[in-house]
């Protein structure tokens, strides 16, 4: 047995971090802060891969060959009744092992990337400081012992979002896109609440191991119906896949993603891209051996992961602020990992979604990361978010330019890049699923393929733009990521998931079904094709094609509208119709008896005051009678 | 009854001084005359405590050391209200007991 | 009508008749007189119950301390001359009817209860030795703790005084 203990450091460093620099920050000089958050994230980097190693190559298994499931810190933090208590911990298991080497790598390359791309920033270190609070918060979601713990970290990362969103607080957009951030996650979030207090009322406790365990009380327990058809567990599941869809950006809790775009970009590559937005797939993996018993709840997240991963590659297609397709298509390459998860089954085999998922996750959160750092250097070079005042840059950013063509191709799923293989996964669980996912998922990787290179086309080819300063390439700390990450982005795709996470733990064999992948690679190749064709050179195909599309075009553009029905939900209905008597109620009625009983009270001691004259003889002749009345009732009044 | 005088006579000699105590307590405005009926309010206890002392009880003393005592408070009780009173005249050049209602509301 | 009675009519009429005019009496150096003469009227009711001691203290302590006391600070607070105001009717008839009604009250009270109806022969006088031994006694009837208690109030009597009257720097 390897004593894990040391695995709490991996959360406590951070925390550290954050306080030091938190606190301390504005006596450092900022590349002083940059660089005391850089290394303490490069020594937690270090012990996640030491921990991966050592969980994966050298724990002894489980009795049955799987991984186990291992307690590596636990401490109860509150005490609720004998059977029901709040725990603080770290739970070690395959995925989240896999998830601290995802967190701490993206974590310490937008690190280093940061202080290259932040510099001379106002509030340095108050970006570094809050860099290091999400990765603490983040860290602790991942390796929560319980669902309880989970949520606390949960909700510490909608706040280190938030923050980081409204970096630039002095910017109405970015405060607005904060607080929509916060505000719809928050929403979200009450669902995930609901549904952790239905859980642990029906099944009696927080623990994921007891959860998730074979003879767990979730698939005894509340299996009756209860609402509109479907049982306590379902509904509970459902309600916390909510909460899932709100921080994973699902239809129709999504718009918050692309707003969120406003903070500056390396916290989009972290938050936005690879970490936090994937927090409601991997809630869904870990709750997994649960939904497999409620399929309904899994049918829900297989429908919306792949609407959404539809809906978002349609609206990529059509945006023209690359950070904003990059976030169409984040939302889009999570609709996959939803949706692979809700194909899947339980062991060996049939588990095959649940591995693609969790391997889709891994990969994308390299390439992903790398497309926005690469967005993020260009936008340096350029002062410019929008594809259409770009073009030409290949030849002032070469390494940005090849690094950012290797995550295009990543992602587009052209092998040997680790897009391919994830996705190639996904395919083949949905093909064996439903067809008309599976049909949905072909569209998308034709659309995946498309904007992604309609993004690369129209920044680093297309047209010679004059620029009023000559792009240069960014400084070495913000290429040393890029090409590590690039490097990732090659490679992950080799890594062999089936023998590490799996749906039971149990490692299975695949191979590569060549009658699902080659189309996929073809329709890929489509896409690009037609990108090369639209957008290598300017011209106004895409224009008239736009065009001829008419209405569709418009309302992708517009996102379908679903802001403009977000704000006539909220600005016409509930403004108008619950939260104005709610606050006439307020004024009037609560307030209104308070500020009675003041008047009253007020008015009472204004009269009462009199009394107290300050003449002594007024108060003696009062305390005189008084007396002598107290007598006269003693003496003749109360004898008996 | 001591020696034909009886004891009621003591006591309503003694309430009667106490009233009227009282009343110049009550109406008086100039504090030192204030001070004066709160000294023959004292007193007329003081006849009492003798009287019952000396007719009810004559083998005991206790009315008698009570009455030396009540002297003694009284005496205390004078001296400091009278420094009052100095005191509250050098500030309001007056000791007028209606003019003292600073603490009023 | 006995000596006695004679002796104690007076004393009564002087503390009744002079009681009276020490609270009405408009200038104010005039009441502190009548004061002392109620204040020695008192010691001869003393007198008369044979308190020999106390009739003493009485004289001494009121009427030669406290009324000389109060003399002088008459004549640091007011001119002789000064004739006090009047009291206006809104103090004197609720004080008049309070004060009547409570004697009214009292003197009832005392005439309805029955006391013991002994003969004293009343002439025996209070040993001073005997007065003495209680004051420091600490056995029964003996007065040691409150004659301490006395003295320290009476010592911070003094202290507050001197602290209360003493001029202020500012």
């Amino acid at each position: 047995m390897i004593d894990f203990s040391y695995t709490a450091l991996i959360l406590l460093i951070p925390l550290f971090l954050f306080v030091l620099v938190g606190l301390f920050g504005n006596r450092f000089k900022p590349l002083v802060s940059g660089v005391i958050g850089t290394s303490g994230l490069f020594v937690i980097w270090v012990l996640s891969l030491f921990t991966a190693y050592k969980y994966f190559f050298v724990l002894e298994k489980a009795t049955d060959g799987s991984f186990q499931k291992l307690l590596a810190v636990n401490t109860v933090w509150l005490h609720l009744t004998d059977k029901l208590h709040i725990d603080m911990g770290v739970l070690l298991d395959p995925i989240s092992v896999m998830m601290l080497i995802v967190i701490t790598t993206v974590s310490l390359m937008v690190h280093l990337y940061s202080i290259g791309y932040m510099h001379g920033e106002k509030g340095f270190q108050r970006f570094f400081a809050m860099l290091s609070l999400f990765s603490f918060s983040m860290l602790g979601l991942v390796v929560a012992t319980n669902i309880f713990q989970m949520y606390i970290f949960w909700e510490l990362v909608g706040v280190s979002s938030y923050l980081l969103i409204g970096f630039y607080y002095t910017r109405d957009t970015a405060v607005a896109a904060s607080k929509k951030a916060f505000i719809v996650t928050r929403f979200a979030d009450l669902g995930f609440l609901i549904g952790i207090l239905i859980l642990s009322y029906t099944t009696g406790t927080f623990d994921f191991i007891t959860l998730t365990g074979s003879s767990s009380p979730a698939f005894s327990s509340g299996q009756g119906v209860w609402f509109l058809g479907l049982s306590t567990m379902t509904w509970s599941m459902i309600f916390i896949f909510m909460g899932g869809a709100g921080k994973s950006a699902m239809f129709p809790l999504h718009i918050w993603l692309p707003d969120a775009m406003e903070g500056p970009t390396p916290v989009s590559a972290l938050i936005h891209a690879a970490t936090m937005v994937v927090a409601g797939v991997y809630l869904v993996a870990r709750m997994f051996p649960i939904y497999i018993h409620e399929t309904a709840a899994l049918d829900i997240v297989a429908w919306v992961g792949a609407f959404t991963s539809l809906f978002a590659a349609v609206i990529a297609c059509t945006q023209f602020d690359i950070k904003r397709v990059l976030a169409y298509s984040t939302m889009s390459q999570i609709g996959y990992m939803m949706l692979a998860l809700g194909v899947s089954g339980y062991g060996g085999h049939e588990g095959l979604g649940y591995m693609a998922s969790m391997f889709h996750l891994f990969t994308h959160a390299f390439f992903k990361a790398l497309l926005f750092l690469g967005a993020g250097a260009i936008i340096h070079a350029v002062h410019s978010n929008y594809m259409n005042e770009m073009g030409g840059l290949r030849k002032y950013l070469p390494i940005t330019h090849i690094t950012f063509l290797i995550a295009c191709l990543a992602i587009a799923g052209i092998p040997p890049f680790a897009g391919f293989f994830s996705k190639d996964e996904i395919l083949v669980a949905a093909f064996h699923h439903n067809k008309v996912l599976f049909a949905m998922e072909y569209a998308v990787a034709g659309l995946t393929a498309f904007y992604m290179f309609r993004l690369y086309y129209s920044v680093f080819w297309r047209k010679e733009v004059h620029y009023h300063h000559t792009p240069h390439e960014a400084p070495a700390t913000m290429t040393i990521p890029l090409i590590f990450l690039a490097l990732g982005s090659t490679f992950t795709g080799f890594i062999p998931f089936t023998k590490l996470v799996t749906s039971d733990g149990l490692p299975f064999e695949i191979h590569t079904e060549w009658g699902i992948a080659i189309p996929s690679i073809l329709i890929a190749v489509v896409g690009i094709a037609v990108a090369t064709v639209f957008y290598r050179k300017e011209n106004n195909i895409a224009t008239r094609l736009a065009r001829s599309m008419g209405g569709f075009y418009t309302a992708a553009y517009h996102k379908f509208y679903i802001d403009e029905v977000y704000l006539f939900i909220t600005k016409r209905i509930i403004f108008n119709y619950i939260s104005r008597p709610i606050a006439w109620f307020d004024r009037h009625i609560v307030d209104g008896t308070m500020n009675g009983v003041s008047y009253v009270t007020n008015e009472a001691s204004f009269r009462i005051r009199k009394f107290q004259s300050g003449q002594l003889q007024q108060y003696a002749i009062v305390f005189v009678s008084g007396t002598i009345f107290l007598a006269l009732l003693f003496i003749y009044l109360w004898t008996n | 009854m001591f020696e034909g005088v009886p004891l009621t006579w003591f006591l309503i000699t003694g309430t009667i001084m106490f009233f009227v105590g009282i009343y110049g307590f009550l109406v008086r405005k100039n504090l030192i005359t204030i001070l004066m009926s709160t000294e023959l309010i004292l007193n007329s206890v003081n006849i009492n405590f003798v009287a019952f002392n000396k007719i009810l009880y004559p083998g005991h003393l206790e009315g008698m050391f009570f009455t030396i005592f009540i002297i003694a408070v009284a005496a205390a009780e004078a001296s400091v209200a009278i420094a009052i009173i100095i005191n509250i005249y050098r500030r309001l050049v007056s000791i007028n007991v209606e003019k003292m209602d600073e603490m009023k509301y | 009508m006995t000596t006695n009675q004679l002796m104690f009519a007076i004393f009564s009429a002087v503390i009744i008749i002079f009681s009276i005019l020490t609270v009405t009496s408009r200038r104010i150096l005039r009441a502190a007189t009548f004061l002392l003469f109620v204040l020695v009227a008192t010691g001869g009711m003393y007198f008369l119950l044979r308190f020999n001691f106390l009739a003493a203290i009485q004289l001494a302590l009121y009427a030669g301390g406290i009324v000389v006391l109060i003399i002088f600070s008459i004549l640091l607070t007011s001119h002789i001359a000064d004739k006090l105001e009047a009291p206006g009717w809104k103090k004197v008839v609720p004080a008049l009817v309070a004060v009547a009604f409570g004697a009214v009250i009292t003197i009832a009270t005392i005439l309805q209860y029955q006391f013991p109806q002994e003969v004293m022969s009343g002439s025996e006088r209070t040993d001073i030795h005997v007065i003495a031994k209680s004051l420091i006694s600490t056995e029964k009837f003996g007065y040691a703790l409150p004659f301490e208690v006395i003295s320290i109030l009476l010592l911070a009597a003094m202290v507050g005084a001197i602290i209360l009257a003493k001029k202020r720097k500012d």
